[in-house]
């Protein structure tokens, strides 16, 4: 076990900004803390690398507790979310730094930064100072200063929040081969759903300081805790129905809630698990196909039932034409998979009231 | 930052073009108004600032150099340089020290009773210097609070150099930290923390990142406080007692010698002006000097990067020229 969060709480005077949080790192993982702005996600982090104190809990790094090491004994190599390259040194200083503190021999530390630089594609900008380098180069260079004196486990926060879009996908792919590489225990704080779900081996969702769920991409997308969760990745389609003896209604739509008690109750189904028809009578909904959004090789439609409720479908683009469908076209449709996300008798529950043939990839369905 | 550089970078593009475009026009309509405002500047000037310090020099030389080192090497003038340089040499490294644990401590931490303590660093700047000089009066004097327990261990601080000293350390107390509560404030902490998570103690991170990156500021605020320590008359005046050759210090000097009765006394309190004025002349150079390298630093540091966050942004041909003038 790499990395070991037990319970920890952290107040700020009255603010209790994480609430007894616990999750466990495996060697060699890489773990996205993943989460809305201000829900206590980076609190977590910096307890970890000790720049903050937690209130209570334990923290323990493969297997010893830390709470008591400062941060310079704890040999954790953090990225800050502006980098904060030292200006007034160059990009070889800012990287030796570590070491020449260390008191490595002149020889291993112009050996270890060399070899750092080739790795990190930052060959040749040795001398350049930090103001002299883009954005893509600034965090390249502040991973190798973290990476330096080889610490057992790597925290970065937000470390693509700082750069624009295009540049965030390339440094995303660069991340998951560096850390492929180095197989070098990665935490990462990201408040975007679609970075933690295309960088990271497990994904620890931390809102309003507490911790709503850990899994895998595909866990905490196909099987969401709670509705939080369901809501925050990716994309749902949200329902109030009120329920009449195990039937939850909504203007003309309507679903079978076996055992759900009368009153109000709420769903949630994804887009790619509307099933569409360009035959009207085919499927339960009647509905008309507002707009279409073209995305890549998915589509996004909009349906427009008549009493104006609007659905979310998914859908490829071959499926598309084949269906023969435009924009205000007539269409029917059905749900092949809704959650119970919550009514009367139970606030939140994650079972799954109905089961589709073939699920979708992840990919697919975000 | 981060986040908003793109968006900062956007704004100073469109803030620059849209101010350029405004300031030409507003030039062709307002050239007369333009030149009245610029010769009542360089008039002033002229007639407040530049005239009487040539007249300083003119009149420090207006009997010969002959007499210009005369007065200049008289045992009483050299003991005013002399305290004067020992007063300052005390009084500016210790709000040195103080600067900078305040400026420290105001731009890092959160504590009860900052705002206060910010408003009492400026409490110097805002009282009299006479009033500042009489309250060590108060307190170390004869008559003075302390003044019985300072007599009967034979303790001499009004009209003596430590009262002369400690009235020069309160005048310049605000200079140092002045300066730098801002300079660490832009700064942050986050390049410290870095420090810290590098394995680094908390004296070498001061030492290897927090000094350097505010050491413009720091520069700066010694050299002002080094011309006021020198330069202060009226707290100073409170407490020194005027004994020839022991508690003149150089601008008490040129009073007393401006006031005396021959001619070769005025001329030779001109003489002691000019060293004054040379001084002033000299800080002026080192402000701007550093005025300028500060600037130069910050501008770097602003625009910094961008290949990938400004043209991507706005592909104006304003912003090319920024990042072309990058490479």
């Amino acid at each position: 076990m790499s990395i070991e969060v037990k319970n920890i709480t952290k107040k700020f005077g009255d603010v209790t900004a994480v609430n007894d949080v616990g999750f466990s790192i495996q060697d060699g993982e890489l773990v996205a803390l993943l989460g809305p702005s201000g829900g206590g996600k980076t609190t977590v982090l910096r307890m970890i690398a000790g720049l903050e104190m937690p209130t209570s809990g334990d923290i323990l790094i493969r297997g010893q507790r830390v709470n008591d090491l400062s941060v310079q004994q704890r040999n954790i190599g953090f990225v800050f979310q502006n980098y904060a390259l030292f200006k007034n040194m160059t990009v070889f200083k800012n990287v030796a730094f570590g070491l020449k503190i260390k008191k490595w021999k002149r020889a291993d530390i112009e050996a270890r930064v060399a070899e750092l630089l080739e790795l990190l594609e930052l060959k040749g900008l040795e001398k350049r100072y930090p103001h002299q380098l883009s954005g893509g180069q600034r965090q390249r260079v502040a991973i190798a200063r973290a990476l330096a004196s080889k610490p057992s486990v790597l925290l970065l926060d937000e470390p693509f929040g700082a750069v624009d879009a295009k540049i965030r996908q390339e440094l995303r792919e660069w991340l998951v081969r560096l850390h492929h590489d180095l197989n070098v225990t990665t935490l990462f704080v990201t408040h975007d759903q679609e970075e933690a779900m295309e960088v990271s081996n497990r994904i620890v969702i931390i809102a309003r300081g507490r911790m709503e769920q850990i899994g895998t991409p595909r866990d905490v997308y196909e099987q969401p805790s709670n509705e939080f969760v369901a809501r925050f990745i990716g994309v749902m389609n949200v329902l109030d129905l009120e329920v009449r003896s195990g039937v939850g209604r909504i203007g003309e739509m309507h679903f079978q809630l076996p055992g759900v008690v009368d009153g109000q109750a709420r769903i949630g189904f994804r887009p790619y698990a509307v099933q569409i028809s360009g035959d009207r009578g085919q499927y339960t909904f009647r509905a008309t196909l507002r707009h279409t959004f073209f995305l890549g090789i998915m589509l996004r439609v909009e349906l427009e039932l008549d009493s104006g409720l609007l659905i979310r479908a998914r859908m490829t683009k071959e499926d598309y034409a084949r269906l023969g469908l435009q924009d205000g076209q007539p269409v029917s449709f059905q749900i092949r998979q809704f959650r119970l996300l919550a009514h009367d008798s139970a606030a939140l529950g994650p079972e799954l009231l109905t089961t589709y043939d073939t699920p979708p990839t992840i990919a697919e369905g975000i | 930052m981060g986040a908003e550089v793109p968006g900062v970078m956007a704004g100073i593009v469109t803030r620059k073009s849209g101010s350029t475009a405004k300031s030409q026009r507003g030039s062709e309509e307002s050239t007369f108004t333009k030149w009245v405002l610029v010769s009542i500047a360089l008039l002033f000037v002229g007639v407040f600032l530049l005239l009487p310090l040539i007249n300083v020099f003119y009149q420090a030389f207006s009997k010969g150099w002959a007499l210009y080192k005369e007065s200049l090497i008289d045992p009483n003038t050299i003991a005013a340089i002399k305290l004067t340089l020992f007063i300052a040499a005390v009084s500016v490294p210790l709000n040195l020290i103080f600067g900078l644990a305040a400026s420290w401590a105001i731009a890092k931490f959160e504590f009860r009773g900052k705002a206060f303590l910010i408003t009492l660093i400026d409490l110097p700047f805002a009282v009299s210097p006479v009033v500042a000089g009489l309250m060590f009066v108060v307190l170390f004097g004869r008559e003075g609070f302390f003044g019985e327990w300072l007599d009967a261990r034979d303790i001499k601080i009004i009209f003596a150099w430590p009262g002369m000293t400690l009235a020069t350390i309160f005048i310049t107390f605000p200079f140092v930290a002045r300066e730098l509560i801002p300079v660490m404030q832009a700064t942050g902490s986050e390049q410290e923390q870095a420090a810290l998570t590098l394995g680094a103690s908390g004296w070498k991170t001061f030492w290897f990142v927090t000094l350097p990156s505010v050491k413009w500021g720091l520069i700066y605020g010694v050299i002002l406080c080094n011309a006021r320590a020198m330069g202060e008359f009226g707290a100073v005046s409170v407490v020194s007692g005027h004994i020839e050759g022991i508690t003149d210090t150089m601008p008490l000097r040129v009073d007393k010698l401006f006031h005396g009765a021959s001619e070769s006394s005025a001329v030779a309190a001109f003489v002691v002006a000019s060293l004054l004025a040379l001084l002033a002349l000299i800080t002026l150079v080192l402000k701007t000097i550093l005025e300028w390298k500060q600037e130069r630093d910050h501008a770097l540091a602003q625009r910094a990067a961008p290949d990938d966050t400004v043209d991507y942004d706005q592909p104006s041909s304003d912003t090319t020229i920024v990042a072309k003038s990058l490479q």
